[in-house]
Order: C-alpha cells, then sequence, then structure tokens
C-alpha cells in the first residue's frame, strides 16, 4: 500500500467509525453538539495516526478509548462542556462488557433525523455530511458556496431545534418509511450535484462532493436493503461518476456527452451502477431515481454503441416527469425530444413549462438556446444564448456556451 | 415530553362558532379531537378561546401602560385555542397536530414546553 492509499484507507475508516460512534452516543441524548465535541478530539488524533500506523482493527473502539480519555481530560480542565460524557460511558460500558465489542449502527436513524421534516430543507445535506462523515462546517461551505460562518450558524441551530424539539432517533414506521425515505435520498442526492449547473449533457464546478454523495448513498443501500429507491439513487451517481474524467479536457474544457472519449469512463464503476439499477428493478417498486439511473444507464449505452434507442429513452423521460416535479427532468426531456422528435417538438415541451419556475434556472436557457438554434430561429436563439451566459458560473461552460454561438454564426 | 400545540384559525372560521348552519359540525370536530387526546391519556391541559375582537394587548414602555384594543399582531390567522400534550417526542406531536380540525383550514405551531428548572 503507498502513502495515498493508506491516507484513503484511514480517511475511510475514520469516517465510518466517527458516524457510527456519534450515532451511538447522540441517540440516547439527542444531543448531536455534544456527542460531537465528545468526539472532536479522537477523530482529528485518528485522521493524523492512523495513516501512519495503520488503521486499528476495532477502530470504533479506539476511537471510543481515546474520547473517553479526551472526555475525562476537558472535565479536568474546564468542568464544562460535557453534556455527552454519561453517553459517552454509557457506550462505553455497553461495547466493554461483550467479549467482542461488535458497535450497532445507528447511522441510518441519524440519517432520518438530518433529513427531518421539521429540519429546515437547506440545512439537512450539511447536517448530513457532519454528523454522518465527520466534515467540518468551513469545507462544507466552500462547497455551498456560502461563509464558513452562517454554514456554521445554521448547523448549531439545526442541532440545537433537534435536541430542544424532541426530533426522535428512530427508523420510521413502515407507514411513513417511502415518505421520509425520500427526503433523506433528496440530501444526498443534493449533495451530488453541488456545484453542478445541471444542464443536460453535465458540468461541474468548484469543490465537489460527490464521493461523499455515493458514500452515503451506499450505506443507505448497506441498511435498508429491500428500498429500490436508495439502490436507484446509488445507480445514477455511479453512472454520471463513472465519466468524471471524460467530463473535461486536460485544459479544463467541458465534453459534451456525445462527445466523450469512452476510454476515459471508468467501467468498474458503470458495472456497479448497473448491478445496482438491476438489483433496484427486481424490488419492482419503480421510482424517480431507478429512472433516471435507468436513462443514464441508456445515455452510457448509447454512446458505447453509437446509437441511440430514441423511443426507450423519450419513454423514459415521460415516466420521469410524471413521477418527479423536478424543473430539471421537464428541461432534460424536452431536450431529448428536441434531438430525437425534432426541434419545434423540444421547443414545445420546454414551451409546457410555466415560465416563472425557469426565469432564473440557467439549463432551460441553455437548453433552449440549443433548440431555437437547432429550429434555425437564430434571433430568439441569440437572445436565450445571452440569458444563459448572464446564469452560468462555471467558467468552463461558459467558455462552452460560447463556442456554441460563434459556430452558428 | 411535552409539547403546546397551538391552534390558529382564519379570521373567517372564528364566525362558524355563531353561524347556526356551520356551529354544530365546528364544534362537533373540536370536541371529538379533544376527547381523543383525553381518549389517548395524554392531555396535560388545553383551552380554546375567545375570537380575536375580545384580545385587549398591553405593552410597558418607560414606564408606562400601552393598552390596546385587539391582539398583538393584525394577521389572517389568529390563535383560538391551544393544548399541552405529553407525548414521547416530536414526530408523535405532530400526529397529534396534524388531525385537528384546525390543520385542515388554518395552521397548527407545535412548541417543545419549557421543563421546569433543574433544582
Amino acid at each position: 500500500m503507498n502513502e495515498g492509499d493508506a491516507q484513503q484507507a484511514a480517511e475511510t475508516a475514520a469516517r465510518g467509525s466517527y458516524g457510527r460512534l456519534l450515532s451511538l452516543i447522540a441517540r440516547s441524548t439527542r444531543d448531536i453538539a455534544a456527542a460531537e465535541d465528545a468526539l472532536a478530539e479522537a477523530f482529528a488524533r485518528a485522521l493524523s495516526v492512523w495513516p501512519e500506523r495503520g488503521v486499528p482493527d476495532n477502530p470504533e473502539a479506539w476511537l471510543l478509548t481515546a474520547a473517553r480519555r479526551s472526555a475525562g481530560h476537558v472535565r479536568r480542565h474546564l468542568g464544562v462542556r460535557d453534556a455527552a460524557a454519561p453517553a459517552l460511558e454509557q457506550v462505553y460500558e455497553a461495547m466493554h462488557a461483550r467479549p467482542s465489542p461488535d458497535f450497532p449502527d445507528e447511522r441510518l436513524k441519524l440519517m432520518f433525523v438530518c433529513a427531518h421534516p421539521a429540519i429546515d430543507e437547506s440545512v439537512r445535506t450539511p447536517l448530513m455530511l457532519q454528523t454522518i462523515l465527520g466534515l467540518d462546517a468551513a469545507r462544507i461551505a466552500r462547497a455551498f458556496l456560502v461563509e464558513a460562518s452562517a454554514m456554521s450558524q445554521r448547523l448549531v441551530r439545526a442541532k440545537s431545534k433537534i435536541r430542544d424539539a424532541g426530533v426522535a432517533f428512530e427508523v420510521p414506521e413502515p407507514g411513513d418509511l417511502a415518505e421520509r425515505l425520500e427526503d433523506v435520498l433528496a440530501a444526498i442526492y443534493a449533495a451530488y450535484t453541488l456545484g453542478w449547473d445541471d444542464v443536460p449533457g453535465e458540468a461541474r464546478a468548484g469543490d465537489a462532493l460527490t464521493g461523499e454523495a455515493i458514500f452515503l448513498a451506499g450505506l443507505v443501500v448497506q441498511l435498508l436493503p429491500d428500498e429500490p429507491e436508495a439502490k436507484g439513487l446509488l445507480a445514477l451517481m455511479l453512472a454520471s461518476e463513472a465519466r468524471a474524467k471524460a467530463r473535461r479536457t486536460a485544459d479544463g474544457t467541458y465534453v459534451p456527452l456525445m462527445a466523450q472519449d469512452v476510454q476515459l469512463w471508468d467501467g468498474a464503476m458503470m458495472a456497479q451502477s448497473e448491478a445496482a439499477l438491476r438489483a433496484a428493478a427486481a424490488l419492482r417498486r419503480p421510482g424517480r431515481f431507478q429512472t433516471e439511473a435507468a436513462i443514464q444507464s441508456l445515455h452510457n449505452q448509447s454512446v458505447m454503441l453509437g446509437d441511440v434507442p430514441a423511443r426507450a429513452l423519450l419513454h423514459l423521460y415521460d415516466v420521469l416527469v410524471r413521477q418527479s416535479p423536478a424543473i430539471g427532468a421537464a428541461v432534460a426531456r424536452a431536450v431529448a425530444y428536441g434531438e430525437h422528435a425534432g426541434a419545434e417538438d423540444g421547443l414545445a415541451r420546454l414551451d409546457e413549462i410555466s415560465p416563472d419556475r425557469v426565469a432564473r434556472y440557467q439549463p432551460y436557457w441553455a437548453a433552449r438556446f440549443h433548440l431555437l438554434q437547432a429550429a434555425g430561429r437564430r434571433k430568439e436563439a441569440a437572445s436565450a444564448h445571452a440569458k444563459a451566459l448572464e446564469l452560468t458560473r462555471d467558467p468552463a461552460l461558459v467558455a462552452f456556451l460560447r463556442s456554441r454561438l460563434s459556430k452558428a454564426d | 415530553m411535552q409539547y403546546m400545540l397551538i391552534f390558529t384559525e382564519p379570521t373567517e372560521v372564528f364566525a362558524r362558532r355563531e353561524d347556526p348552519a356551520e356551529a354544530p359540525a365546528y364544534w362537533g370536530a373540536w370536541s371529538a379531537y379533544m376527547g381523543s387526546i383525553a381518549q389517548a391519556g395524554i392531555m396535560v391541559n388545553g383551552d380554546g378561546l375567545h375570537p380575536p375582537h375580545t384580545a385587549t394587548t398591553v405593552r410597558v414602555r418607560n414606564g408606562k401602560r400601552d393598552v390596546q384594543d385587539g391582539p398583538y399582531a393584525d394577521v389572517k390567522e389568529q390563535l383560538g385555542g391551544y393544548v399541552v400534550i405529553e407525548v414521547p417526542g416530536l414526530d408523535a406531536a405532530l400526529d397529534w397536530a396534524a388531525k385537528s380540525p384546525s390543520a385542515l383550514y388554518g395552521s397548527v405551531e407545535v412548541r417543545p414546553v419549557l421543563p421546569p428548572p433543574a433544582r
């Protein structure tokens, strides 16, 4: 194992054990902030020691012992901030009463807490990234393009709401599970799409958290093996992530899907995606993420075979807009129709979307430009182009849009 | 944990209380709801309130008392009553709030009750 691998292995193990331990300690007190305080030093120590000395055999036990030691230390020196100490002690004793400490995994409950409907939607994803993976607020703030202090404040407020309002650490009853799981999956997907200007064809900017999102979805799949939408989400993200290397040239220029070099795709990841999608389909409960994953799978096959099964693709998009109210789905459908049923057909479908929903939505204007240009309506195309440019943050995407206009001239 | 469910109702709904055609259904729904809370054994206390036009608001500023006719804010939905219930957590409180008549035409704010100060 080389140094980078050792670092990677240590980080993965530390993140895994951190979330397991945090959820275990916070479960009884509902006090996430106190549990974080109790674990912070131990976690930081793990991140610096494990890459050098290797991951211990029982990483949770290592972290717990280190946390208990530092909690005692803090108590002696400050006499405060030990709200989680009794819970820490309880977990320690319970674990050491067993012959071989096998830590129960309560992370799923913590995920349902983070994505609880009583928690503001904008803070669900940051909360999950911080509590399950131990990401610090500054890193999360960078990805969300907000000030670190503002992000910390939102996280602190959400955690006190969870503690004081009595949000329970429970997996919802079967009757509520599907609806509540949707919120969890949406929060994970939001981490994945962060910094994407989700133009059909894709591009990504900034500090992406795609690996983190894939880890979280994998965790839900592992802990709720009978939920097809969790598998669908995992398949969707893997299918897209497999193309990550082909999406930009060496100098950062954006490459649209149909022009990508298939050699640069990650075949193993694509196979994992296909396997997850098949396993989801076998459960026979369709849903939005499974449909999106199927669309991505079809895209990937089309590029590899050089031939698009247009009818199947358009059918999947029709299904998708019935399952998902997202504007992104409606825009992507219009683009697909524009490509395979004619530009005017695509434009007609864009016109079905209510104008106030798309006024500030860049992908709509990029799609509109593309279709108007294909339909030969150049004057209208130019004004849609201006609007799309105005709404684009990513410089690589700006360059791409510029090159498209000059080609047309 | 104890939660207060704070029932707010649109101004026009208060008129139903007195309307001979609508009053029976209005009060019937509320007594069925309060009855189910009592039956579940989770009732701590609760009251319905007279309509907002009966409210008087008091403020003391610079030692001077300012008394005004009407509720503290003139908004479309007004406090109509409250109940304090004892349930395991927020989800149970939200379930009870969702069953109330005013969830259908007004709204219900759910707030955890502060426990008495530890001594």
